[in-house]
């Protein structure tokens, strides 16, 4: 059952200054089955977080269609209204980055429990200690302040943060990076839960070996474009 | 896109997006071809916008852009030239909120807003208590029992976070981050349905702006109140908002998710404006 339909899609930067265009990828087409893990590979810069990010909306893709199938109908994530974006981003899309973004004043337990804040502070705290149990956080860092954190303890407190709510579909932009071998599979393994209960992700990895068992498809981009499973016959560099 | 002209033609512009769907609920705020002038200038001019409830929309732009002129306007504090302005509440829509007379506007902004001004003095009697001053808005509501008064008065401090050793001295006595809590915790006094915010942490020690910016999340969080913030520090607009307009010579650049917009700025005002905080 397809989940996400990607048609054309293409995402150029306009720079005004520079009176400029710098096109990262062009029409670019993929499915993503409910339950499916699609893998984007390709060399640094090339714009692979470009396309997480243009699928989330940080970015304004240029042209094409992101036909995604929510629980409530279907929505086009190229063209969807800015607050139907948010509703989306608060119920069924997760973002999974490779930096936190502490705030002064605000504790690891408080970060990771804020995005479930509306079912309540007490059933928060109970799940964003799960969470942080999981992801190995040491307890005496709970009550501390993230921004003091080394860079694989803001890491944790992230991955709690991105992954308290429950998705259907989840980009994920490097998680494993700056993480030791302890929290890498902890992640893996509860990526793998996730997808067998059906969420749908796309990721970019700087060691794909670490969800090797979890991909179903690989997409590549290369200088001028894409070939899916890792066909790079028709790629034109 | 407002800014294309020096652009090449080829230049791709944003794809046009849909009208909400999704989202369950109208607007709290419609305003549609808000106009203001002061003498020959044009301080606002033809500005629509939408804020849903529970909503953060942060307004930004440099100075004399506009974006307190339309503060002041939605605080119906002054007379718009041209425009309509609703507020989705049972007792006021389907009103045309600016064209009410001065007694009526009154009432609108004591019962459903509350703002917070950058400069204290404008919203604060700098000399009564800080308990009067919110005690003050609860007076227009008929309420006359001092100790009910006192009580709801400190309730609201106490949800702005202030200490509760000090509701007895003046704001003129206090620091500005206190008085700012002050004000905050009038603007709540009567549980309005929308709190307007003009720079409120802007002038602050750096140490205490966290503090105060870290109250303000808290009683977003708590109380979900649909907010307009008008800053031009992209730091604060990052930790509050969840949509930016960007506001130009008193007209709306771009309006897009506070992200889109601090990442991928599509106008070349507002290009230069985050280019140049970064």
């Amino acid at each position: 059952m397809p989940l996400l339909e990607v048609t054309g899609y293409t995402k150029v930067f306009h720079i005004h200054h520079l009176n400029r265009e710098i096109a990262v990828f062009e029409s670019l087409d993929f499915t993503l089955n409910v339950g499916e893990f699609l893998l984007v590979t390709g060399p640094n810069g090339i714009g692979k977080s470009t396309l997480l990010r243009c699928l989330y909306r940080s970015y304004r893709p240029s042209a094409g269609r992101a036909l995604y199938h929510s629980l409530q109908g279907q929505v086009d994530l190229a063209r969807a209204a800015d607050v139907d974006v948010s509703v989306l981003r608060h119920e069924e899309i997760g973002f999974v980055t490779q930096f936190l973004r502490p705030r002064p004043r605000v504790s690891a337990l408080e970060l990771v429990a804020e995005p479930v804040f509306d079912q309540g502070e007490a059933e928060a705290s109970a799940k964003a200690e799960a969470m942080l149990l999981e992801f190995g956080l040491k307890t005496d860092l709970w009550h501390a302040y993230p921004a003091t954190f080394s860079g694989g303890e803001q890491q944790k407190v992230n991955l709690a943060r991105a992954l308290i709510r429950p998705r259907r579909l989840l980009l994920l932009d490097e998680p494993t990076a700056s993480l030791d071998t302890a929290t890498r599979e902890s992640l893996a393994n509860r990526l793998a839960d996730l997808k067998a209960q059906g969420v749908a992700m796309i990721g970019v990895f700087h060691h794909p070996e670490d969800v090797a068992h979890l991909i179903d498809e690989e997409i590549r981009l290369s200088l001028s474009q894409v070939s899916l499973n890792g066909d790079y016959s028709n790629v034109v560099e | 896109m407002m800014d294309t002209s020096s652009a090449s033609p080829s230049a791709i512009l944003p794809i046009s997006l849909d009208a909400p769907r999704l989202i369950p609920h109208q607007p709290l705020v419609t305003v549609k071809g808000l106009v203001k002038h002061y003498g020959r200038i044009r301080a606002v001019d033809q500005v629509d916008l939408e804020v849903y409830p529970g909503e953060v929309l942060g307004i930004v732009g440099e100075s004399g852009s506009g974006k307190s002129t339309v503060l002041r306007l939605l605080n119906l504090q002054e007379p718009a030239d041209a425009g309509e302005y609703h507020l989705n509440i049972p007792q006021v829509s389907p009103r045309n909120l600016l064209e009410l007379d001065r007694f009526q506007k009154r009432e609108i902004r004591t019962l459903h807003i509350g703002v917070v001004y950058q400069h204290p003095h404008l919203g604060l009697r700098m000399y009564y208590t800080s308990s009067g001053n919110v005690a003050e808005r609860l007076l227009v509501t008929g309420e006359r029992t001092f100790s009910v008064l006192r009580r709801a008065a400190r309730e609201s401090l106490a949800a702005s976070e202030f200490p509760a050793d000090r509701i007895d001295d003046p704001p003129a006595v206090l620091s500005g981050g206190m008085q700012q809590r002050v004000q905050l915790a009038k603007a709540i006094a009567l549980k309005p349905a929308l709190l307007l915010l003009d720079e409120p942490t802007t002038g602050l020690d750096v140490s205490i702006q966290a503090t105060v910016l870290d109250t303000l999340k808290h009683l977003q969080r708590e109380t979900n109140i649909t907010t307009i913030l008008v800053s031009h520090d992209l730091g604060v607009i990052r930790t509050l908002a969840d949509r930016v307009m960007v506001m130009q010579h008193g007209r709306v650049v771009e309006t897009g998710l506070t992200d889109q917009i601090l990442e991928d700025p599509q106008a070349a005002y507002t290009q230069q404006l985050v280019y140049a905080k970064l």
